[in-house]
């Protein structure tokens, strides 16, 4: 112990650190980094955050994000514990068996107003774990439909072939019965069909 | 749900075998591999001659507590000068003293604790060149040391040099797995820019802006090295860290593939495989176990939401769709075996009993455990399993051909009692005075719970979070500062002055009266030791925090 733990001994070991120390920053930070940056310019468009663009051009999204959706016309996607904010994400970490949850999710009902008798999709009225999920059950997205028929004066089967189409934002998940559907993805679709 | 259980638990057990065989070679290649003399003549000539030559136990541990100071300090630098330095495009501000200082000991000791939020906290800088090498440098110290420990059980008094186990691990095991991972995961949608938050008008006109980043590298080290810091605040919850079902599951193989493979490590360089054979059965029934059981608990409707027109449904609060049903609970119990930490749900709004799991899976800590640290953890267990069994046929225990005597006890006891005493005594400080109690976000048993996560989650260098907690406060800060480097190191120095003690005694014969510890029935002696000793002495709080929540919520 006696020589291990000497002064000259430990001034010997923070010498090497200093010597090694730098050689790892450059190697896992600098160089890993580099490697992978490199290897993301071979897939730009997941590498920037899988951006949704209009048609003139401007960014109207990502393709992973949860945005707010408040219109009638529009399909909603799951309650954000964060208001949307993707750029302070978050989940309500509040107790599933607690009486805030509960507050919460009644609030949750009134807005989406679920007829006398007919029952609300569970992912419809929990907060995800990020506030931006971007995805909602089809469940949720038949709960919604005839709101937004309405809304656009389209029948519910019209709304629901636009759901059903490839390319809407429909995907399936394994071992799981039922598809999600990408809550932006399928709002552009019905926006497309209306121009 | 049961296939995606057994999907990824299978296949990184089935990986660990030739990565562990892989893994032993790097750090121990032996006097003939060229691979070895080159690695070593190039790191001698940078690190000068502190590199050359064996060293002993106790010197080994004077290295590595040197450079773990000089990572601390180089860390905390980096942190308080991020708003001068480069890479900050969306203009991170000066980070709080406290803050600073919780972060540095968080990453240094693998642990990962976040008690601030990467997207509104920290620059490009501080994420990759401060938190994101400690993920790579913290994992390879762990690994060093468990080689250590593994020489030193295989009888030698020279264990190794610490500098070059550290760099062989952290750039031949580390570097080319998280290389891999990185590529996968931009494969399936994961960013990596360094442009600074992408600004949208979404479709209803309001302006969206979002955080991102070179995400990318740095979730792959935080899933490879037992690590866990995410690059945003809510970790693989968030769909730029985990976009998809395919990079969950690739995430979630990853947090148990090296600490599966250091087993094998383990038994290749102590020469030993049967004995590591039985202690991977006996962490692979463990975790067996706690899957399936957060599997079947988090299955049921969440409490609050009865008589509300709802559809019956598995608890979804705090979880993402895409990733399936169920692979909450399977991550919430990997990610706490090993000593990970990620997340892709928010632990916090599991069901009372399903966060009972994550919780003993960290009063344990050895269910494959940190990478390297998990074996380490479980040395000790063996240790007292070894004892008890020799007091009761009345033989002096031995474990590999050397006689366990009173000094070596009294060091395992000690190393046992320091988790318990770290958990327990932060918990009851913190729940009986606004320190903590102040901070709590849901009331009652469930508040408790969360003050006791947290400093589980402290001690076990986990890094998961109840993340309602307030914890960014001076006083949670040094709290859980203080108890992550005790934790970290005091089960790293003991287990090796165990096996530096051990190494130094003469060999004793093996007979027909010696236990032997590479048998099943061994195995349920470690099994019995990790669950009597280990985890019976937490029933109290586990009784006052999710189990009275449980039962309450019953009642109503």
């Amino acid at each position: 112990m006696k020589t291990a733990l000497s002064g000259k001994n430990i001034l010997r070991q923070f010498a090497a650190s200093l010597r090694i120390l730098p050689l790892t920053v450059l190697v896992c930070s600098g160089l890993y980094t580099g490697a992978i940056y490199l290897a993301g310019r071979l897939a730009p468009d997941a590498s920037s955050g899988s951006l949704v663009r209009s048609a003139e051009g401007g960014v109207i999204g990502s393709r992973l994000v949860a945005q707010q959706f408040t219109r009638p016309e529009y399909f909603w996607p799951r309650p954000s514990a964060v208001s949307w904010n993707a750029a302070g994400a978050g989940g309500s970490n509040l107790s599933p068996a607690s009486a805030a949850m509960r507050d919460k999710t009644e609030k949750v009902l009134v807005t989406l107003a679920p007829e006398q008798g007919e029952k609300v999709p569970t992912d419809l009225v929990t907060a995800s774990g990020s506030g931006l999920d971007p995805h909602i059950s089809l469940a949720s997205v038949r709960f919604q439909a005839p709101r937004v028929a309405r809304a656009r004066g389209l029948s519910v089967d019209e709304v629901m072939h636009i759901v059903n189409s490839p390319e809407n934002g429909k995907i399936a998940v394994p071992f799981q019965g039922e598809p999600l559907v990408n809550v932006l993805q399928l709002n552009c679709a019905l926006d497309r069909v209306r121009k | 749900m049961a296939p995606l259980l057994l999907l990824t638990l299978i296949v990184p057990a089935l990986l660990s075998w030739p990565l562990g065989k892989v893994m032993a070679h790097l750090i121990e290649p032996g006097g003939t591999s060229r691979y070895g003399r080159r690695t070593s003549e190039l790191f001698c000539r940078t690190g000068g001659d502190a590199l050359t030559g064996e060293q002993d136990w106790k010197q080994y541990l004077v290295s590595m507590l040197v450079f773990n100071m000089m990572m601390f300090a180089f860390v905390t630098t980096v942190l308080a000068l991020q708003q001068s330095l480069p890479l900050n495009p969306d203009g991170k501000g000066p980070l709080e003293a406290s803050l600073i200082f919780n972060t540095a000991a968080s990453f240094v000791t693998n642990t990962n604790l976040q008690h601030y939020s990467g997207e509104a906290a920290m620059s490009y800088f501080s994420q990759l060149a401060g938190l994101m090498w400690l993920q790579f440098v913290s994992a390879a110290t762990g690994i060093a040391c468990l080689a250590a420990l593994a020489r030193a059980l295989g009888g030698r008094s020279s264990v190794g040099n610490f500098y070059i186990d550290l760099l062989r691990a952290a750039f031949f095991i580390l570097l080319p797995l998280a290389l891999l991972l990185a590529l996968i995961l931009i494969a399936g949608g994961v960013p990596m820019t360094f442009e600074g938050a992408a600004v949208a008008r979404t479709l209803e006109g309001a302006t969206q802006t979002m955080a991102r980043g070179p995400v990318a590298a740095m979730v792959a080290i935080k899933q490879l090295g037992t690590n866990g810091g995410g690059y945003f605040g809510p970790n693989s919850t968030h769909p730029f860290e985990n976009p998809s079902f395919y990079t969950n599951i690739v995430e979630c193989m990853s947090i148990v593939l090296i600490p599966m493979a250091a087993v094998w490590m383990f038994g290749r360089i102590t020469g030993r495989m049967r004995d590591a054979s039985v202690i991977f059965s006996v962490m692979m029934i463990l975790l067996l176990v706690k899957a399936a059981a957060a599997f079947w608990l988090e299955s049921a409707p969440a409490a609050a939401l009865w008589g509300l027109p709802v559809e019956a449904a598995p608890n979804l609060e705090g979880k993402e769709l895409r990733f399936g049903a169920g692979a909450g609970a399977l991550w919430a119990a990997l990610t706490t075996a090993t000593s990970n930490g990620s997340v892709n749900c928010m632990h916090d709004s599991l069901n009372p009993l399903t966060g009972l799991v994550p919780l003993a899976g960290m009063w344990i800590n050895v269910v494959f455990g940190g990478v390297g640290v998990g074996i380490i953890n479980l040395f000790i267990f063996i240790i007292i399993g070894v004892f008890i069994c020799g007091m009761m046929v009345g033989r002096t225990p031995e474990y590999f051909g050397r006689k366990v005597e009173t000094g070596e006890m009294r060091l395992a006891l000690l190393a046992l009692l320091v988790h318990p005493l770290l958990i327990l005594g932060g918990t009851a400080l913190f729940a009986a005075t606004p320190a903590g109690a102040a901070t709590v976000l849901n009331s009652g048993a469930h508040g408790f719970t969360e003050i006791l996560y947290e400093f589980t989650s402290a001690a076990a260098n986990n890094g998961s979070g109840f993340e309602g907690l307030g914890d960014n406060t001076v006083a949670w800060n040094i709290a859980t500062g203080v108890v992550m480097l005790l934790a970290r190191y005091i089960p790293i120095i003991l287990p090796l002055a165990i096996a530096g003690s051990l190494a130094s005694k003469k060999p004793v014969p093996e007979t027909s009266g010696t236990l032997r510890t590479d048998t099943p029935l061994f195995g349920l002696i470690i099994l019995g030791s990790v669950i009597f000793i280990g985890a019976l002495l937490f029933l109290p709080v586990a009784v006052l925090g999710p189990l009275a929540e449980h039962l309450s919520a019953a009642s109503h």
